[in-house]
């Protein structure tokens, strides 16, 4: 399971990667914004992406928009961890596509628990 | 001081002889009637601007006592800059000082559960008298490896630990920035209130003129100044999604 993680706060990217290791994912990527995790998703057989949303750049919404729209990648699982947690936004990543949102601050039960639903949603759809 | 209580019925007195003047034809006349009617005009007009220009000095003067807005643009708005950009720093330094702490104890947990749980096995065999003599002098000779250990990467542990405790400090720090500038915003409200005062508009609430736009990222909501629509917590957000569908 090969993950990209991206986030424009090395700090954060750190953490997730550090609790998706505890979660026994090992193979994960880094990119701190939509710009430089496009080509990488692109170019590197990514099986899941977990993006932030406020990112200089291309912010998170415009990179699963992206995502959806590449024939390739249309339908890689996305998980939104961002601080954004008004509900118009909620209900607009939702419309656009993201498989699962996290609010931060956030716990690794709840990452553990998000991540586990997206796989089973989607060995439920398989 | 010119008199200016005169200034209509001097109009009145020029505007009757204007008409005597064009009656008669008489050129030179109409057109020195025409200049004594534009000097009261001019005279009236400096010195309305004079008494504005009076007043937009004296309220300057007095604003510039209160608050020093030229010298917060140009000094302690990048100074402002600067003490939040350093509390980025600081708190990236704090992160990464303690997750280089967490990701150096993690390998020392590790190992001692691996090693305390072989030696548990064995201990376990040699209570139950399982263990040859040669088996029993192995084990012996582990333990004493593993006490070793266990002192020296207890003491390693301890060292992370303390190094994580002490990358709190950035907390008490920051703080201290963030409460000046906090201070200047507090000095240039004021400042700005002053100043709609003097330009004599009302300040009307902006609450309403809120576009609840979602490409306007917030980012982590301030629990006094909570947006109306933010959802309080995961379970909110995980409600509003499985309303959606999810």
């Amino acid at each position: 399971m090969k993950i990209l993680i991206v986030d424009d706060f090395s700090t954060m990217r750190r953490i997730i990667k550090n609790l998706l290791r505890d979660l026994g994912f090992n193979n994960t990527a880094e990119a701190d914004d939509g710009n430089t995790g496009l080509p990488m998703l692109q170019s590197g057989n990514f099986d899941f992406l977990v993006t932030d949303w406020n990112m200089p750049g291309m912010p998170g919404i415009d990179l699963l928009k992206a995502v959806r729209a590449d024939e390739k990648l249309s339908s890689l699982p996305v998980l939104m961890v961002t601080a954004e947690s008004k509900r118009e936004q909620i209900v607009a990543a939702a419309e656009a596509g993201v498989n699962g949102y996290i609010v931060k601050p956030f716990t690794a039960a709840t990452l553990k628990e998000k991540i586990d639903k997206i796989f089973e949603r989607i060995e439920a759809s398989a | 001081m010119i008199e200016t209580v005169d200034a209509p019925s001097q109009e009145l007195e020029l505007a009757q002889q204007l008409v005597e003047h064009i009656k008669a034809g008489n050129s030179d006349d109409i057109t020195q009637v025409f200049e004594e009617l534009a000097s009261i005009r001019e005279t009236t007009l400096f010195q309305e601007l004079g008494k504005l220009t009076r007043e937009f000095h004296e309220t300057l003067n007095s604003f510039r006592q209160d608050i020093d807005l030229a010298n917060m643009a140009e000094q302690e708005f990048p100074d402002a800059k600067e003490r939040l950009n350093y509390v980025i720093t600081m708190t990236q330094q704090a992160a990464d000082r303690t997750l280089n702490s967490v990701e150096g104890a993690l390998p020392l947990c590790d190992s001692l559960t691996q090693n305390t749980n072989q030696l548990k096995l064995r201990w376990k065999r040699f209570q139950s008298r399982e263990l040859s003599a040669d088996e029993f002098r192995s084990l012996v000779h582990d333990i004493d490896g593993f006490l070793d250990a266990s002192y020296t990467d207890s003491g390693k542990l301890k060292e992370q630990l303390n190094d994580i405790l002490m990358a709190q400090d950035y907390q008490d720090l920051t703080g201290q920035i963030i409460r000046k500038v906090i201070s200047l915003v507090d000095n240039v409200e004021k400042g700005l209130v002053n100043l709609i005062k003097v330009s004599g508009a009302r300040i009307t609430s902006v609450e309403n003129e809120k576009v609840n736009d979602v490409n306007v990222l917030e980012g982590p909501q301030i629990p006094s100044m909570k947006s109306s629509t933010a959802v309080n917590g995961q379970d909110e957000v995980d409600d509003l999604l499985s309303s959606l569908g999810f």
